[in-house]
């Protein structure tokens, strides 16, 4: 005899994610009837704020509207003004500019990958009660993760939401040997990366994949940071002044964040697969050797493993470090000085956790007069509900709290940032047995 | 009855005070206040930081440190001025009450994860300053204002009553330039 059922299965907050918001699951016989991710975080109004005001503002009021990822709002919006009048920075500028957003990413992977992220593989509440059986892993994660404060400071004058980045340039730059004080810090955590890549690699994934759309920067010549077109797995080789002819975003009742989708395609997904995947050769070679033996291929579909390539890409951020470290020469002066001039500009980056896109439209005054910004979590919000949509029939045998755990593990495997989309999380599965 | 001080072998080799929280956000700015106060009134021997509170910078600070003094404005609905002070090794410390993120590490996990991991400082003492005004700006409000002129005094006869030695301790650059 068959046994029709329905579940509900709820969680009022789900921790270890930036910011607030909720979850909610419906099953009924095991089959998911509806998934959804509700952010109800007040609108922020940095778009509408930001008209008005000036050219050379928009780095420093964009990066406020992030704690972890600051340095992805500073990028985007100097990439983007600096594209309205076409201004070239000087090699070291632009190595610069690439050792700071590689202090960001360490700093926020390894807070997510070791502290927040792990503790679901491993069966543990949080990072406290992890740290009292492998207290090792989480005094190297810190560690790691001091080293990319300190990249912060010496570039940004602080870690959290930094005040040295400019369009044009810096307001200052370190000379050469400020830069290589970073050098036996970078040479340990490079080593010690690679140790943490090695120790992800033997937590237990779930069984898990899915056939994303991959959007990402890409480069020709480097795994992406600052710069690149914008490629998909599936086609999609765009300028970025295309993007908005191929996304759409649409308000939907439950989120106070945009949800994103592509014309004609759908839901995308954005983040470290994304950017492992459409990158890989520019990966250096002792990267790509790690992550085979770490069992990746050259791409990974399973969104769990995202804290396997996260561990990969921190490997990646202390090689370009070093690199940066070793071979900058100081530049004649900080930053080159430009003159507004009426138009459009486009700017996007590689946050930790996915494209942070950013236009802006300025008078020859250089008075902005319309800013509009799609950060990466709004941008995965569709593929986080599809993701749970697809997980929990294969893991419905499991009881509410496994799945709930389960669900919350998937969610977490985006990183999510609300504070940058709005915010989030509380979650709230629903099961309807009918026998 | 043993205090924290006296638990501890002597003399004091480091003593530092950091000053948590942003000076541009009013009320926000008590810690980096009281910790100028103490740079300019406080012995030689002790040394006074301002510090954004973010956790594994934190640890790595106080790592060395023999006794540690931390102050940080709080919002806990108490009264504005009101001051809330931790023996932080004998007691845990409230994960929201020194918290500004979901997802940064803050004041108090560090704490605790410092804890854990066995990597507190010999002495640890917080005071959490109950702020009324974190809005833009400088200057803290009046309650906050009388708090600072109430708790700087007893810091600072504290500070002088440690028994010091006179050997001046290198600390690591701050990768901060000038």
């Amino acid at each position: 005899m068959s046994t029709r059922k329905s579940r509900t299965l709820k969680v009022d907050y789900l921790a270890r994610v930036e910011g607030e918001g909720a979850l909610f699951i419906r099953l009924k016989d095991d089959n998911v009837t509806e998934v959804q991710l509700r952010i109800f975080e007040p609108p922020r109004f940095f778009e509408g704020f930001l008209r008005g005001r000036r050219w050379t503002e928009a780095p420093d009021i964009t990066a406020r509207i992030c704690g972890i990822c600051p340095i992805a709002y500073l990028a985007s919006s100097i990439s983007a003004m600096e594209s309205i009048v076409g201004a070239e920075v000087p090699h070291p500028i632009r190595e610069l500019r690439r050792l700071i957003y590689c202090g960001e990413w360490i700093e926020s992977h390894i807070l997510h990958l070791a502290m927040l992220h792990a503790p679901d593989f491993l069966g543990y509440q949080d990072a406290l009660a992890m740290a009292k059986d492998h207290p090792d892993i989480v005094k190297g994660a810190l560690r790691l993760k001091k080293i990319g404060n300190d990249i912060m400071v010496l570039l940004g004058g602080r870690e959290i939401h930094p005040i040295n980045l400019r369009v044009g340039g810096f307001y200052s730059v370190p000379t050469k040997d400020e830069l290589q004080k970073l050098r036996p810090d970078l040479e340990w955590g490079l080593e010690a990366s690679q140790q943490v890549a090695r120790w992800a690699a033997t937590l237990d994934y779930p069984d898990f994949e899915r056939d994303y759309e991959f959007v990402a920067l890409r480069h020709p010549k480097e795994y992406p940071l600052w710069e690149g077109r914008l490629v998909s797995n599936k086609g999609l080789d765009i300028p970025l002044s295309e993007f908005y002819d191929h996304v759409v975003e649409e308000h939907v009742a439950r989120s106070t964040s945009l949800h994103s989708s592509m014309r004609q395609r759908g839901t995308y997904h954005v983040g470290p697969l994304a950017r492992y995947a459409l990158n890989y050769e520019h990966l250096t070679p002792g990267c790509q050797a790690l992550a085979r033996e770490c069992g990746l291929g050259p791409t990974c579909n399973n969104p769990f493993k995202s804290l396997l390539v996260r561990a990969i890409e921190t490997v990646y951020a202390y090689e370009e470090a070093l690199r940066i470290v070793n071979t900058y020469e100081m530049p004649d002066r900080p930053y080159v000085p430009l003159e507004p001039r009426a138009g459009r500009g486009y700017g996007c980056s590689e946050a930790p956790r996915g494209i942070c896109y950013h236009t802006y439209a300025i008078d020859d005054q250089g008075v902005i007069l319309d800013a509009r910004i799609a950060p990466p979590t709004a941008q995965n919000q569709r593929c986080m509900e599809e993701d749970l949509a697809a997980l929990v029939p294969q893991f419905a045998h499991l009881k509410d709290d496994d799945l709930t755990w389960r669900c919350e593990q998937a969610v977490r495997n985006y990183d999510p940032c609300i504070s940058c989309s709005c915010h989030f999380l509380k979650l709230e599965v629903q099961r309807e047995y009918s026998h | 009855m043993s205090t924290a001080i006296d638990r501890i072998a002597r003399p004091f080799r480091r003593i530092l005070v950091i000053g948590v929280g942003n000076p541009y956000r009013r009320d926000d700015g008590v810690g980096p206040h009281l910790a100028q106060a103490i740079r300019k009134h406080g012995p030689p021997c002790v040394h006074a930081i301002e510090h954004s509170g973010e956790g594994a910078s934190l640890m790595e600070l106080w790592r060395n440190e023999d006794a540690v003094y931390l102050f940080d404005a709080v919002s806990s609905g108490g009264v504005p001025g009101s001051i809330t002070h931790f023996d932080a090794l004998g007691h845990s410390l409230p994960t929201d009450f020194f918290n500004y993120s979901t997802h940064a590490f803050s004041v108090a996990e560090a704490i605790e994860m410092a804890r854990v991991l066995g990597s507190l400082p010999s002495m640890l003492r917080v005071y959490g300053i109950e702020g009324s005004n974190f809005n833009t700006g400088q200057g803290l409000s009046a309650p906050v204002a009388g708090a600072v002129g109430m708790l700087l005094p007893r810091v600072l006869r504290e500070l002088r009553q440690l028994d010091v030695e006179d050997q001046p301790v290198a600390r690591r650059e701050s990768y901060a330039r000038a």
